[in-house]
């Protein structure tokens, strides 16, 4: 039966399933639990440092680690206890911090199963939080799935919703392969229908989040609930906006959104990570090159500035895809298309 | 405490059986890297060779200890380690030369040896790749309640990676049932351990991470096995993680094709004619009177044949198929 939960209810209930049904999952991370060693509350002081994995260690106790700030050695643990017979969800508590352990995750957990000859796997799964939009400025706010999505052997998932975040959580968990889990701070907060019981979502297969005949918009993680800002005020215009949400990057559903671009003729492509050889520019290249007959109009990638997430609230605010500049990409590409149906 | 070994005493306590395996072990080994060092010069073999001629007796000794279903993560330098556990020779051969029957169908080459059936993880291209690696083997052996154990191994120039230090702090907070074996030869590349570590002791960086630190002398296979029983034996009954730090030397460059000018003359010769790890085996086991040293010659014949049979067989092997370049990226994609 579905309730309505938070994002981040969502995350700590998919963990908790399958916590309960395998008893090889693991989680480490730091804080995740929370005062460990002190002498005031040991376990569940923290659950996290936005509280998502509050309750767990109450649970499961000796399976909630946290873990010395030493990202290095806790995700390689994780990448090594995956590789030998457990299956470990470790939690990178800013994918900005992605910088101190990036060798662990990329040269060995999405090598081995290649480099092995096919023997290894690594069923590991690495939440992060990513994101702009909570002051936390340039070393704390960065959306960069795009670089996880560049290198075979990783899985990349970004959900944009808390139905999404808990299917696709629970197909990571148990998906053989190594995948990077990028959950938007913004966006635990957000409420949705979750079903009670265990499911989960296949990678690679896009949702439509809105069907519409004029343009294709594809965003993913926060920027769908933009894109969905932006439709409704468009449709009060009498653009009929189609939203298409990937849901992975990687593996990447080309088919939905070639079917869609064959559609509707126009591709607007929202993405919070930076410009350059980003997730936006690798969408409109895909098209570009495999739909270009049924374009219309050119694509528009809607993106952050190719700069550092500023601090400033006046700034920070303007660094973000907001749904103004997604409607005025939108009735760009619009315009300069085949008319717009009265 | 940083303690050194005392002299071993096992000779006794080890059986003929291990004791012949343990030298034909470290014979494989040598035997290997010395063909490797021969053909490699003919320009046969793609890439980059690391060899681990001269530093035998810690793979044998250590991997002496070990049972099939524990873990070892290896180095840059790791044919040694792959042999010692129990990896294949003829399909390492293969692996080295790319072909498709290799032990990572010529997708790995010498860097990156692995085989999960014998509990080799892997050589690392990575210099301090494998010590998280292996403290998540120790998480493991905890999560699921066995009682297995793994070792990394690192070289003195790995010893200065963070990896390896953060590693320690993290095996020992868990108390995970891990060693971590420094094979301290001297060298990180071309730059000596008198510039990069100011030539101090490795293992005593253990102290201040509060886990056992032993040195042992890593040409004399007895002094590692022992020091390797005692870790592993406290590792396996929930003592935790020790450091070992094996002084040992190597006998050819960094990679094949080094020149090694940064090395004083007769360094090398001068080590293999007074510590060399198999002349020392065979002098113990012969004047102890356990072994003959007629039995060690046979094992020097079969092991000249076997890396003989190797290399011709792996020369002649197929070469892996084109369409095999994008196979094996995932599990499942």
């Amino acid at each position: 039966m579905a309730r309505r939960l938070t994002f981040q209810q969502a995350i700590n209930e998919a963990l908790a399933q399958e916590m309960r049904r395998d008893p090889t999952v693991v989680l480490l991370g730091e804080d995740i639990s929370g005062g460990a060693g002190s002498n005031g509350q040991q376990g569940d002081s923290w659950g996290g440092p936005l509280g998502v994995t509050k309750g767990l260690w109450t649970q499961f106790n000796d399976r909630v680690l946290d873990t010395p700030i030493s990202e290095s050695a806790f995700i390689g643990a994780a990448i090594g206890g995956a590789i030998s017979g457990i299956r470990p969800v470790a939690e990178l508590m800013f994918v900005d911090f992605m910088g101190v352990c990036f060798d662990q995750i990329f040269n060995q957990a999405a090598k081995f199963r290649y480099m092995f000859g096919g023997k290894a796997k690594t069923p590991v799964v690495i939440r992060t939080m990513y994101g702009a939009g909570i002051r936390a400025a340039a070393q704390h706010s960065q959306a960069l799935y795009p670089i996880f999505t560049h290198i075979p052997g990783l899985k990349v998932v970004v959900p944009s919703n808390p139905y999404d975040a808990k299917g696709l959580l629970i197909q990571a968990i148990r998906d053989d392969d190594p995948v990077i889990f990028f959950e938007h701070k913004v966006l635990y907060t957000m409420e949705g229908d979750v079903p009670e019981e265990s499911y989960t979502i296949p990678f690679g297969e896009a949702a439509y989040v809105r069907e519409g005949n004029d343009v294709t918009i594809v965003a993913l993680g926060r920027m769908v609930s933009m894109a969905q800002q932006a439709a409704e005020t468009l449709a009060a215009e009498g653009i009929e906006c189609e939203i298409v949400d990937p849901r992975t990057t990687s593996p990447l559903d080309t088919e939905t959104i070639y079917e869609s671009v064959e559609k509707t003729g126009r591709l607007v492509v929202v993405d919070e990570a930076y410009p350059r050889c980003g997730f936006a520019s690798d969408v409109a290249a895909l098209v570009a090159q495999d739909c270009f007959s049924a374009l219309t109009a050119p694509i528009r990638m809607v993106t952050a500035p190719h700069a550092p997430v500023p601090f400033s609230p006046t700034l920070e605010d303007a660094f973000v895809p907001s749904p103004d500049r997604i409607a005025a990409a939108v009735r760009e590409v619009v315009g300069k298309g085949a008319e717009v149906p009265a | 405490m940083t303690t050194s070994a005392p002299p071993p005493t096992i000779i006794g306590e080890l059986g003929k059986q291990e004791l012949l395996h343990a030298y034909r072990v470290m014979r494989t080994i040598r035997e290997f890297e010395e063909r490797l060092h021969i053909e490699f010069a003919t320009g046969e073999i793609p890439g980059f060779v690391h060899l681990y001629a001269g530093e035998e007796a810690i793979a044998a000794g250590i991997c002496a200890n070990l049972r099939p279903d524990d873990w070892v993560g290896s180095t840059h330098r790791g044919h040694g380690h792959a042999i010692a556990k129990g990896c294949d020779v003829k399909a390492m051969m293969k692996e080295i030369y790319g072909k498709r029957d290799g032990l990572c169908k010529g997708k790995g080459g010498s860097m990156h040896i692995a085989d999960f059936d014998q509990g080799m993880l892997g050589a690392n291209g990575i210099v301090g790749g494998a010590p998280p690696l292996i403290c998540g083997v120790g998480l493991m052996a905890r999560i699921r309640g066995t009682d297995q154990v793994g070792v990394a191994f690192v070289g003195d120039g790995g010893s200065n990676q963070g990896t390896f230090l953060e590693s320690l702090n993290l095996a020992a907070v868990w108390n995970l049932p891990v060693l971590f074996v420094v094979e301290n030869n001297g060298y990180a590349e071309s730059t000596s351990n008198r510039y990069h570590q100011k030539g101090i002791d490795v293992a005593k960086r253990a102290d201040g991470f509060g886990l056992p630190g032993v040195i042992v002398d890593g040409h004399d296979f007895f002094a590692v096995y022992e020091a390797a029983r005692e870790a592993v034996r406290r590792a396996r009954s929930g003592g935790g993680p020790t450091l070992l730090e094996c002084k040992v030397n190597r006998y050819y460059g960094h990679f094949e094709g080094d020149q090694q000018t940064y090395r004083a003359p007769n360094e090398v010769e001068n080590i293999r004619q007074t510590r060399d790890c198999l002349m020392r085996f065979a002098q113990r086991v012969t004047s102890a009177g356990v072994i003959d040293q007629a039995e060690l010659d046979e094992i020097d014949r079969d092991v000249r044949a076997l890396i003989d049979d190797a290399v011709r067989e792996a020369k002649a092997a197929p070469d892996p198929d084109v369409s095999d370049l994008v196979t094996d990226v995932y599990v499942a994609y």
